[in-house]
């Protein structure tokens, strides 16, 4: 529950990132969409390993060097970057008459987003993220693995302690490798069907 | 209260506007007119902050548009525009449409905004609408309350985009009829429009424009019945070749 309010926050702020206009702003709009790419394009069960067993290998401090609530963190942050991407198309798809309507008004860039777009924008985008967070309930059963495997894993040599984040970090990268020029080309696709459009 | 100086716009290499020199005073109402694709909306666009000009100067109301630094959210809050396609927001009531601003950007209260919100309401005919969903109007109720929704912030000009030609003809009637109101009441008002008897009959000043320029202006009996640019009197043969058909 604190996962699903905490995915759904994630992701409206990403989104929202995303979308603010201005040359000022880009290296904001560029985290947002490093974070995307990387946490959607690594797969949910690898991301829980290295956090889950990564993290707590560096050596935190009680509590944090429990696999639970990093694995618990990776699952956050996967999934409001897919919410963040549900976000994103639902506030494209209002009308950018709205926000001129909103601007001449006399409201401001963010009071635009805040009252005007986002609660359209949330409306249409109920049922996609209905659906994320089915998947989401069931991608919980792998946090929940995490224990048993940490314990069987303490069982284990002394060698155990010793994360090897090698080759997990790998299998992320070959797969952002497949993920994120596909991301790219996703968002050029759009781009050029807006252009269309208009 | 409005001023345009030489202003110029570029879409990409398209030059929409080369150099426009216009004036509204106080108390006045200017109709624009000109063929589709003249940049009527453009200009309107221009003079509050939605589209930045080139070149040229845009001053409302004492503030220069033009300049990098200029307070456009300042500006807007004084001038009020009206678009062809009414634009409500459709995720609120009618009543929240018109209290949105007021509420936010002027900082009133509540009970405030909603109090001057149903007195518009009331005398433009639409009290029974208040708590009524954009979709459940028809477009002339829908466009009234656009033209109300811009007048609760009590702007000192109102700009108005061919608020007409979307809607069917039985309902343009009450929505001129509003504006007939406001220029009564003495708003300061500069309409695109295509409807040439309304603007004769509405306007202190009428300006003809064609080709990214004002091509002639003057008082609306001299331009509708003795233009002096034969491009005017082309233009206004074909408007009034178009309506006998
Ligand atoms: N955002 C934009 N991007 C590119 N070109 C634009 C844009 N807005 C307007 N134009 C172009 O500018 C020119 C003037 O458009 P504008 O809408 O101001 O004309 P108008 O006089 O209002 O026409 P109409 O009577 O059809 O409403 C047109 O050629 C139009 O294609
Ligand atoms: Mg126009």
């Amino acid at each position: 529950m604190i996962a699903e309010v905490a995915v759904l926050a994630l992701g409206l702020l990403v989104a929202v990132v995303r979308n603010l206009p201005g040359p000022a702003l880009f290296p904001f709009r560029a985290l947002a969409t490093i974070y995307t790419d990387v946490f959607r394009g690594v797969p949910t069960l690898l991301l829980i390993f290295l956090f889950g067993f990564g993290i707590p290998a560096l050596g935190l401090n009680r509590p944090w060097n429990k696999a639970i609530i990093w694995a618990t963190v990776a699952i956050i942050l996967n999934y409001g970057a897919y919410v963040a991407e549900v976000f994103r198309s639902g506030i494209r798809s209002v009308h950018p008459s709205q926000m001129a309507a909103a601007r001449s008004l006399g409201l401001s860039q963010w009071q635009s987003f805040r009252f005007v777009i986002i609660p359209q924008a949330v409306r249409r985008v109920i049922p996609p993220l209905l659906n994320d967070f089915v998947a989401l309930q069931k991608d919980t059963a792998l946090v929940a693995a995490v224990g048993p495997i940490e314990a069987l894993r303490e069982a284990q040599t002394a060698t155990a302690k010793h994360f090897n984040f090698t080759p997990y970090v790998v299998a992320a990268v070959l797969f952002l490798a497949l993920t994120i020029p596909l991301a790219r080309l996703t968002d050029w696709l759009t781009a050029r069907q807006e252009a269309a459009r208009q | 209260m409005i001023e345009l100086r030489g202003v110029t716009k570029a879409f990409g290499t398209n030059a929409v506007l080369r150099g426009i020199d216009l004036r509204v005073d106080t108390h006045e109402v200017v109709a624009l007119i000109g063929p589709s694709g003249s940049g009527k909306s453009t200009i309107l666009k221009c003079i509050n902050g939605l589209e930045r000009v080139d070149g040229g100067q845009v001053v409302v109301d004492g503030i220069d548009l033009s300049q990098p630094g200029a307070d456009l959210d300042r500006a807007r809050r004084r001038v009020g525009i009206v678009f062809q396609s009414f634009n409500l927001f459709p995720h609120l009531c009618v009543l929240d449409n018109v209290t949105l601003a007021p509420r936010r950007v002027l900082g009133r209260g509540r009970a405030e905004a909603e109090k001057a919100a149903s007195e518009l309401l009331d005398r433009f005919g639409l009290s029974d609408k208040a708590d009524d969903y954009p979709d459940r109007l028809s477009g002339g109720q829908q466009q009234r309350v656009a033209i109300v929704r811009a007048l609760a912030m009590a702007p000192a000009v109102m700009l108005f985009d061919e608020v007409t030609s979307a809607l069917d003809p039985e309902l343009v009637g009450d929505v001129l009829e509003v504006i007939r109101e406001l220029a009564v009441a003495g708003m300061t008002m500069l309409l695109a429009t295509h409807e040439m008897g309304f603007a004769r009959e509405i306007a202190n000043r009428v300006c003809f424009l064609d080709g990214g320029l004002v091509v002639e202006e003057g008082p609306p009996e001299q331009m509708f019945t003795a233009p002096a640019q034969p491009r005017t009197q082309a233009f206004l043969q074909r408007v009034l070749a178009a309506r006998r058909l």
